[in-house]
């Protein structure tokens, strides 16, 4: 057991020493393989960060939601309905809501326009997100003039700008009150955009959503974790999409790999003629090997990843947020708030490491194989 | 299909292990047919090179498959919540009928993986190659299997598609549901203890006797395998009850989550590791009193009865400790 | 003492370009003693060294090792003799290892990396602690008079210190037979009666040297014990010098 330890302990040590001596050689290997974790492990943890973000944001979301559909499109639910649903067995809230988006001309950005609820101080108050008010250059106590639906203006005066932080929906959000919210859009009396319903025990949310659409055939209740599950798939696809493009990156880093670990020098391949001459074995050779891989891989996953992660909270990921946040004028610079774990990580190794050690097994073992008696013959 | 960096890594490795299982089996093949060993023959050299790829191969194979078995449950625990009703890992393999499958032949792979690493390293040891048709046709064996579980793995991920309603484990591993996984859980607890811990002291007993007499080695392998089934289905019977403390959870993924400290990757990497050794001691037995190996082997086993010893007496010390000190207390 | 029956070994067999380079040789090689092999070059010399070094297996003959056997962690049917040519690579390496001294005709010490650590290099892989083979090599360093050199890299040296090197990395894992391939053909005759005088000393240190060369410095040299003529890869002429 030993002797096994000090034969390891002997051999890393010469595989170092002999990377150091081939510094330019290893150079662009490292560099090549620093490129595709880094790349590769950015797109991980932006794609983990944002799934999270999605997540809390969603925590907050209302168990069910009740839309009503009218030939397939989304309309508004008359409020009545809202004490008929209270009234199922199991349902404790049934909270009408009003909601919209907002064209800014000025801009133009669309706001996500939210009437809040009845008992909110002042009609003229409103509440907005750092990214409209970065985009107006609002501050609090500042009022914000809205056209409404008739081109007349809704004056509203800045209560609250929420935090910056990493609050990936509020940042283009308007919360106005419900008379200024129906002024803005013209919208009837005893309507409402849709119907949040609170269920005592979650177990119970499938057969409330069956009784509801028993009650109201024109509706369409929506499960807050129907909503997970679509934002996980949609979050996942478009990872995965990402990751199917940067695959040719990874493949063509395997191939490099490969052709490097074929292709030896003359001095090196005389290197390992010298070793095996002077009593080192076939498994000698590929333990020196060995160590070299792990030692590269380690290397270039470690900095990869540190890079990667600067680069996704730090940066806020430059490279990947056209293709992975969509599209939108107002969205702001923001901060996402650092996950990164084991699996992840784990994800990132088998992508990289796994595939390239691979791919230099049978090169490694072509040059342990090399006859100890070459080194007489030159 | 779900297009996930997880999922897609998992395809990757099944992918190049049964590459690799392919390539060496080719060379395994070729070894079973034209080695000869008195011959100092150029063709003969070659061989012989090839050996240290086939070993190195496999080695690879053996680590990849240990990483990937626990990627691949971590993976179906992170996926379940695309699947209403699945509750942790669990409810994601049993989305179509390839999630046990798959999970079952990698276990499978992984062990005659770690039984041919025994042989080699047995193998290598004699000075004659004395193992050399045991070692290929245990390869050619092995090579099927690894690719059947390439097409289990492939097929499983293609049919997984979000929201299909599965079970959880809460029902898949409750009392009510039927099939395979439902009557394990289903074992009394009672009896199943008894059937535990009367098994890890047979082998305990018979590793002890063969360690110090040399003899019965038979025995000891079989049982070690037993005890081996018998403690995975104990798992799901009863020990996790005790972690969990609950009463009716029966999942044995969930013992690999944080909430339980990650003791499942302790607990199965003790069982594997011992049952590995235990069967590797068997798989031996043949060979004793082949010339070259007369001192070798009987070594080799004594270490491989220690390491299954010792693995499988922190199985039965974590098992016994958390079921003495566990919260719950089964009737 | 080593024994070759009927050794031989050819390349590309089955091939028109086959060529045979040792072609039937038996021989016997005295323990403690000094043999050359002389013969010009392509006679076969180095295939032979090679193959009695255990680097090469013979196509067929036999190979036997006497006196290494109990040094070995397996043995055959119990004799004192090892036969060589059956044995698998790792086997091969193991003996030759623990019982053979190489020293080539272009030294071979690997570029960029100090004296010291191409003196220890042969005994990385045996697992024997760095610490014991350290000290072994800077005392060897110190029996050849390159102390000093012991941090230097091997491209700044000279010819005799390269040559005293090489000499001192055969030695690294104590064996009990030196090889020697050439090893005069690239050193001035002053260093040439050097070597000889070293390879003398280690004779007297109870060390079996064996010598491929066709300088007549070293077949000519009073030192040795056992003059064996090859030419075309058998043995002409084998005489004792005593």
């Amino acid at each position: 057991m030993k002797r096994a330890i000090e034969r390891h302990l002997n051999i890393l040590e010469f595989t170092l020493a002999s990377l150091l001596r081939r510094k330019a050689k290893n150079f662009s290997l490292l560099a090549m393989y620093l490129m595709v974790v880094f790349m590769l492990a950015s797109l991980q943890f932006f794609v983990t960060a944002l799934k999270r973000e999605a997540a809390i944001i969603l925590d907050d979301a209302p168990d069910m939601v009740v839309q009503r559909l009218t030939a397939g499109r989304q309309d508004l639910v008359p409020t009545g309905h809202a004490a008929e649903i209270a009234r199922i067995r199991g349902v404790t809230a049934v909270r009408p809501r009003l909601w919209g988006y907002y064209y800014d001309a000025l801009n133009g950005a669309n706001y996500t326009v939210m009437a809040g609820d009845d008992t909110s101080a002042k009609t003229e108050s409103a509440s907005i997100g750092s990214g409209v008010a970065k985009a107006r250059n609002l501050a609090v106590g500042d009022l914000l003039p809205l056209i409404g639906y008739d081109k007349a203006p809704v004056m509203v005066e800045i209560g609250t700008i929420f935090p910056s932080g990493s609050d990936l929906i509020a940042a283009d959000l308007i919360i106005i009150s419900p008379a200024n919210f129906q002024r803005l859009f013209n919208l009837p009396g005893g309507q409402a955009t849709d119907l949040a319903v609170t269920v005592r025990n979650p177990k119970e949310l499938a057969t409330v959503a069956a009784k509801i659409a028993e009650l109201f055939p024109g509706s369409r209740p929506i499960l807050k974790s129907e909503i997970q599950r679509t934002y996980q798939s949609v979050f996942d696809w478009r990872g995965g999409m990402t990751l199917m493009i940067l695959a040719s990156a990874l493949l063509s880093f395997i191939i490099f790999a490969w052709d490097k670990a074929t292709g030896l020098s003359a001095e090196e391949r005389k290197e390992i003629g010298i070793l095996k001459s002077i009593g080192w074995e076939t498994s000698d050779v590929l333990l020196l090997k060995f160590w070299e891989g792990i030692v590269i891989s380690l290397t270039a996953f470690l900095l990869g990843t540190i890079l990667a992660y600067g680069h996704v909270f730090f940066l806020s990921a430059p490279l990947f947020v056209q293709a992975l946040k969509g599209w939108s004028v107002i969205y702001p610079r923001f901060q996402l708030v650092p996950v990164v774990d084991a699996y992840q990580l784990a994800v990132l190794f088998f992508l990289t490491v796994v595939p390239y050690t691979t791919a230099t097994i049978i090169p490694c073992w072509r040059a342990a194989t090399t006859d100890p008696d070459a080194a007489m013959r030159y | 299909m779900i297009l996930q960096p997880a999922v897609l890594a998992l395809l990757l490795i099944a992918l190049l292990v049964a590459g690799m299982g392919i390539y060496a089996g080719y060379y395994g093949m070729r070894i079973l047919g034209q080695w000869d060993p008195a011959s100092g023959s150029e063709g003969q050299l070659e061989l012989e090179r090839r050996t240290y790829l086939v070993s190195t191969i496999m080695s690879y194979i053996l680590s990849f498959e240990l990483m990937s078995l626990f990627l691949f449950i971590y993976t179906a625990d992170e996926l379940h919540p695309l699947f209403t009703g699945a509750m942790c890992a669990a409810g994601t393999l049993a989305v179509n009928s390839f999630g046990y499958p798959a999970l079952i032949i990698k276990v499978v792979n992984f062990l005659l993986a770690g039984v041919w690493l025994i042989v080699n390293y047995a193998d290598n040891r004699g000075y004659d190659y004395p193992l050399i048709k045991v070692k290929y046709e245990l390869l050619n064996l092995l090579v099927p299997l690894l690719v059947l579980e390439g097409v289990l793995l492939f097929a499983y991920f293609a049919g997984v598609k979000p929201d299909i309603i599965t079970s959880c484990c809460g029902s898949l591993f409750s009392h009510e549901s039927s099939g395979f996984s439902g009557d394990l859980a289903m074992l009394p607890h009672l009896p199943m203890q008894i059937a535990f811990f009367s098994g890890m002291a047979v082998t305990g007993a018979s590793g002890l006797f063969f360690y110090i007499r040399g003899r019965a080695g038979y025995l000891f392998s079989i049982s070690s395998t037993v005890t081996f089934l018998v403690a995975v289905a104990s798992v799901l019977s009863f020990i996790c009850l005790y972690f969990y403390e609950l009463p009716t959870h029966h999942c044995p993924f969930c013992l690999l989550q944080k909430e339980y400290g990650y003791i499942g990757y302790f607990l199965y990497a003790t069982l594997f590791g011992g049952v590995v050794a235990g069967i590797g001691t068997g798989v031996l037995m043949p060979f004793r009193k082949v010339g070259s190996l007369i001192r070798i082997i009987p070594a080799i086993q004594r270490r491989l009865v220690l390491v299954t010893l010792c693995c499988y007496l922190l199985f039965t010390l974590i098992t016994g400790w958390k079921m003495v000190f566990s919260a719950l207390t089964l009737g | 003492m080593i024994e070759l029956s009927n050794l031989t070994k050819s390349f590309n067999s089955g091939q028109p370009n086959q060529f045979t380079a040792v072609d039937n040789v038996t021989l016997a090689i005295n323990p403690q003693q000094i043999t050359v092999l002389k013969g010009p070059s392509g006679s076969g010399k180095t295939s032979l060294l090679s193959m009695i070094g255990c680097m090469a297996r013979p196509t067929s003959g036999r190979i036997f090792l006497r006196g290494v056997a109990a040094a070995l962690p397996f043995r055959q049917d119990g004799a004192d003799a090892v036969e060589i040519t059956s044995l698998p690579e790792r086997f091969l390496n193991e003996i030759r290892r623990s019982t053979f001294g190489f020293i080539f005709q272009q030294f071979n010490l690997v570029k960029g990396i100090s004296v010291l650590e191409n003196v220890m290099l042969p005994a990385y892989p045996t697992g024997e602690g760095r610490a014991e083979f350290r000290a072994r090599a800077v005392s060897l360093l110190e029996q050849f008079s390159i102390a000093r050199l012991a941090s230097q890299r091997v491209e700044l040296l000279s010819g005799g210190e390269l040559q005293r090197v090489a000499i001192a990395r055969a030695l690294i894992n104590n064996p009990s037979i030196i090889i020697a391939d050439e090893p005069t053909a690239h050193l001035d005759s002053k260093l040439s009666h050097e070597f000889m005088e070293i390879v003398g000393r280690l004779k007297g240190e109870g060390k079996s040297v064996l010598i491929a060369s066709h300088d007549p410095i070293v077949f000519d040299s009073p030192l040795i014990d056992t003059l064996v003529e090859m030419r075309d890869g058998a043995i002409v002429a084998s005489r004792s010098c005593r």
